[in-house]
């Protein structure tokens, strides 16, 4: 295993930039996911660090070495693609063993790999058979066996849970999980799925058109967001945002826009008068009875979904997004009582996290 | 729904009236390879030959018939080989090319393959006899792989071009290098696209007349369509070792054809689909 | 795109560029030289004079290269008309699904396959003056009436392009139906429904839909038979008087046969631009469309 540094990288297709100026670290054995939207980059970085693409700028170290010169086949590393990318006119066994082979390892040691990986991978039975005699999710395994069986210093996985039914997505990712923890690799892995980014990952790098916007584990991302566009991707439903502007009040420091007003807890810096925008997650925000609550709001819609509620409510011209319990009933019409506690809330100036 | 009558009877002759157009011509010729001399020219003409040999055994013994039927083997068949292996290599880099400049190698390729060869024809000749290829294998050869190669490479190209790149990078990946994923990976699946276009090289290697009757003079080197070409009888014209020579020449034709028909037909109109 | 890559792809390329450029592309540049020159074949001693546009101004006033060029238009335009009209039917025959559909194609593409010089030999027997079957089909025993199809200027050049019309048809067929194969069924089906007969369906569906694949058809052929040579050599040998002395047959002759290889290559250059006229207006027309879509 090896650790992964990459410094500044930089890439342009014609007038579009792929990548601008990322930096990472993954260290030795760790879990590392590249989250984001489509056309985010995520995949070109990918390619760049396989060798299977070159970068404009920057570099990429594997171990310390960097690896920019080296063609794929020389930088030890594995992937696993979207579309599984299976060799259709050899056997599962064949498609195991093509790398070793491709390294000159004697055929008694690839047939005993082989069988090892197949077997932890649950698809043993499979060896004899072609790639288009296997479902989506075998062909899956395969893939994965086939970058497991050389034990190399890097896996890279391309959204490769992407092609799964959502049941088997959700079993495979367990696997997944279990798999690292048993073998302790480095793994760099591309999704746009923030669920999935959030369950797998040690470390989570949110990008966006190239850029990286926040490099952190699942819980910094999630509870301190570096910016609104962080704040709004991670976390389902998405967070509420509002903008408007801080005010100061005595010695308070409140947040104002068209429709209500909250208090804010005292920021280190003083951007009384600044615009900002504030947010709030769905279950942060307190459905008063007894409290100071503030905020009155009109229900529109009742999201149910199965373990819990989700309130759709107007507050004044905005929405907003509420937390129920699974028991709870509202009706269309109703209007509601919310308290949303300062400590909870987070402000973004100029889209930073303040 | 069934055809009404009267359009199901149209379409029969129609049917008819295709193949009796397509083959009767062809077999009313071929057919007098087996009959006897009197027979050939006859009035009025006899339409089913008695299943002599004597034209066959007069072709191959006096005409030499085989004789151009092995130099027609060897060109046709060395092209083809040539013609294979030089357009994989360009289809493939063609496919992979960014499509500014595929687009023009492309171009200037196709070009290539629209030019008479009349205007190809001297030069080419002054050309071998510098070399001292004419009347040589390879001074046939090299001509027909530069007249083949537009079609084979356009075919391979887009057939290539068809394949995913993830395989490629799973390959490469895996350990190989570009040229190893190329031949590993990649030519097993390409076996259709191949086979077409090696067909269709070797169709147009086994019939070409023009530069094949320029460039090679000597008898012993001459291919199929040249001698039969220029055969020549003492008194008349020998149509029975023409006919026989024919049969022979087009037989093989005619089995790839009804071997190979689909795939034919799906080459030449590669191209033609998306236009 | 990974700098060593590129370089690998201009490496597989070069042997490919390389022959055609050997045998195609500096051919050609030799005979627009040639053709300004005065050379010929077997007489070494002349030297080879640089003589300007003498050449091209000899042709111009050549009756039979102005003949012979109205008579390979003739042969063009006669040609690839009947050759497309023949291959639309054929290819609105084949595309109909039935048993035997294949062989049915097998038999048409049979034509295509064989060596031109054979079917030149095989129409040559046909039209024989004293026992080709074509006399015995239109005048049965009437041997008194035969016409002597190839030893008559006209009735030559009929020859001549009827074998062509029966070797290249399908190919014009193929093409065609290939376009045919794109049109989706549904479209019939709302014809139908809105009360169109056949003719209808073939006017308004059918043909806007494969007047792509008729152009290609058309380019490909026309282009294609301003270079035939095969039939008339074998058949008539460019007679009688000239009537089927084609452009490349003529050529031939003036540069293989008389050995006047400046002037012929003239003759060339001439097919070469008419031919790349058409070739540009192939490519305007219907080649940046090929090229985007399939690449």
């Amino acid at each position: 295993m090896a650790s992964l540094s990459l410094d500044g990288l930089s890439k342009r297709f014609g007038n579009v930039t792929a990548l601008s100026d990322v930096s990472l670290q993954v260290d030795d054995g760790e879990f590392c996911v590249l989250l984001g939207p489509s056309g985010c980059g995520k995949s070109t970085l990918l390619q760049i660090v396989a060798g299977l693409d070159r970068q404009d700028q920057g570099s990429v170290l594997l171990g310390g070495k960097a690896v920019d010169d080296l063609a794929p086949r020389e930088r030890d590393v594995a992937m696993v693609f979207q579309n599984y990318a299976l060799y259709p006119h050899m056997t599962v066994s064949q498609n195991l063993g093509f790398g070793l082979r491709m390294r000159g390892i004697a055929n008694p040691e690839i047939q005993q790999k082989v069988q090892e990986t197949a077997h932890l991978l649950g698809i043993g039975h499979l060896l004899d058979r072609k790639p288009r005699q296997l479902s989506g999710g075998q062909r899956q395994r395969v893939a994965m066996g086939r970058a497991l069986v050389r034990r190399p210093r890097l896996f890279l996985l391309d959204e490769p849970l992407s092609n799964l039914d959502a049941q088997l997505r959700i079993k495979v990712r367990l696997e997944l999980k279990r798999l690292h923890r048993k073998m302790n690799t480095t793994i760099l892995y591309v999704t746009h799925d923030q669920v999935e980014a959030m369950t797998l990952g040690d470390k989570v790098v949110v990008m966006r058109e190239g850029q990286v916007h926040q490099i952190g584990t699942p819980e910094t991302i999630y509870d301190r967001p570096a910016d609104t566009f962080v704040a709004t991707f991670v976390g389902s439903p998405m967070m509420n945002l509002f903008q408007g502007e801080l005010i100061r009040e005595d010695r308070y420091l409140k947040f104002r826009c068209a429709d209500f007003s909250l208090h804010v807890r005292n920021l280190v810096q003083d951007l009384a008068g600044k615009r900002v925008a504030v947010g709030v997650r769905p279950e942060d925000i307190m459905l008063g009875k007894n409290r100071e609550a503030k905020l009155r709001a009109r229900v529109e819609m009742l999201s149910n979904v199965g373990a819990e509620k989700y309130i759709h409510a107007r507050l004044g011209e905005c929405l907003i997004t509420v937390r129920a319990s699974k028991d709870a009933t509202y009706d269309t019409g109703q209007m509601i009582s919310l308290f949303i506690d300062p400590d909870k809330l987070h402000v973004f100036h100029e889209d930073k996290r303040i | 729904m069934k055809k009404s009558w009267p359009k199901k009877g149209a379409f029969v002759v129609g049917v008819l009236m295709t193949v009796g157009f397509s083959l009767v011509p062809f077999l009313l010729f071929v057919s007098s390879a087996f009959k006897t001399q009197t027979q050939v020219t006859a009035i009025p003409p006899q339409l089913w030959p008695s299943f002599s040999i004597d034209f066959f055994r007069s072709a191959i013994f006096r005409y030499d018939i085989l004789s151009y039927l092995v130099n027609s083997i060897i060109v046709a068949g060395s092209t083809t080989g040539v013609t294979i292996l030089l357009g994989t290599l360009a289809g493939y880099a063609l496919a992979r090319l960014p499509r500014p400049w595929a687009h023009l190698s492309l171009m200037l390729i196709l070009a290539c393959a629209m030019f008479p060869q009349i205007a190809i024809v001297g030069p080419v000749w002054r050309l071998l006899r510098w070399l001292g290829w004419l009347n040589s294998y390879q001074g046939l050869v090299l001509p027909y792989v530069a007249l083949t190669l537009p079609l084979t490479v356009w075919i391979l190209a887009l057939f290539f071009r068809e394949m995913p790149e993830e395989l490629e990078a799973a390959a490469l990946v895996d350990g190989c290098s570009r040229m190893e994923a190329l031949v590993k990976v990649i030519l097993p699946l390409s076996a259709p696209a191949l086979f077409t276009a090696a067909i269709l090289t070797f169709i147009y290697a086994w019939n070409e007349f023009f530069l094949a009757l320029l460039i090679v003079t000597d008898p012993a080197r001459q291919t199929m369509p040249v001698g039969i070409a220029l055969f020549q009888g003492e008194h008349t014209v020998p149509w029975g070792e023409i006919a026989a020579a024919s049969l022979i020449t087009t037989a093989p034709l005619v089995v790839m054809v009804l071997l190979f028909q689909r795939r034919i037909v799906t080459g030449l109109s590669a191209g033609a689909i998306k236009g | 795109m990974i700098p060593k890559d590129r370089k690998l792809y201009f490496a597989l390329l070069a042997p490919t560029l390389l022959v055609l450029l050997v045998f195609i592309a500096a051919p050609i540049t030799q005979s627009i030289i040639f053709s300004f020159h005065r050379i010929i074949v077997g007489l070494p001693q002349l030297q080879s004079p640089f003589i300007g546009f003498d050449n091209y101004q000899e042709l111009l006033h050549d009756s039979v290269a102005r003949h012979s060029f109205w008579v390979t238009l003739l042969f063009v335009s006669t040609t690839t008309f009947s050759e497309l009209l023949v291959g639309l039917l054929l290819a609105l025959l084949i595309h109909h699904r039935f048993p035997g559909r294949g062989s049915l194609r097998a038999c048409v593409l049979i034509p295509w396959a064989i060596p031109t010089v054979v079917s030149a030999q095989m129409w040559r027997f046909l039209f024989n003056d004293a026992y080709g079957m074509i006399n015995y089909a239109i005048f049965g025993h009437g041997v008194a009436h035969y016409v002597p199809w190839l030893a008559k200027p006209n009735t030559a050049l009929f020859a001549i392009i009827l074998a062509d019309i029966w070797k290249t048809s399908s190919f014009a067929a193929l093409l065609i139906l290939a376009g045919l194969q794109i049109i989706p069924e549904e479209l019939y089906q709302a014809a139908k429904v809105d009360g169109a007969g056949v003719w209808r369906r073939f006017w308004h569906v059918t043909w806007p839909l494969i007047r792509p694949a008729v152009l290609v058809a058309l380019l490909f052929r026309t282009i294609d038979a301003f270079r035939v040579f095969d039939l008339a050599f074998v058949m008539t040998q460019g007679g009688p008087a000239d009537a089927t002395n084609v452009l490349q047959l003529y050529g031939y002759k003036k540069m293989f046969v008389e050995g006047w290889m400046g002037y012929g290559s003239a003759i060339s250059v001439s097919v070469f631009v008419i031919v790349l006229v058409l070739a540009v207006v192939y490519v305007r027309m219907v080649g940046r469309r090929l090229l985007e879509a399939s690449l």
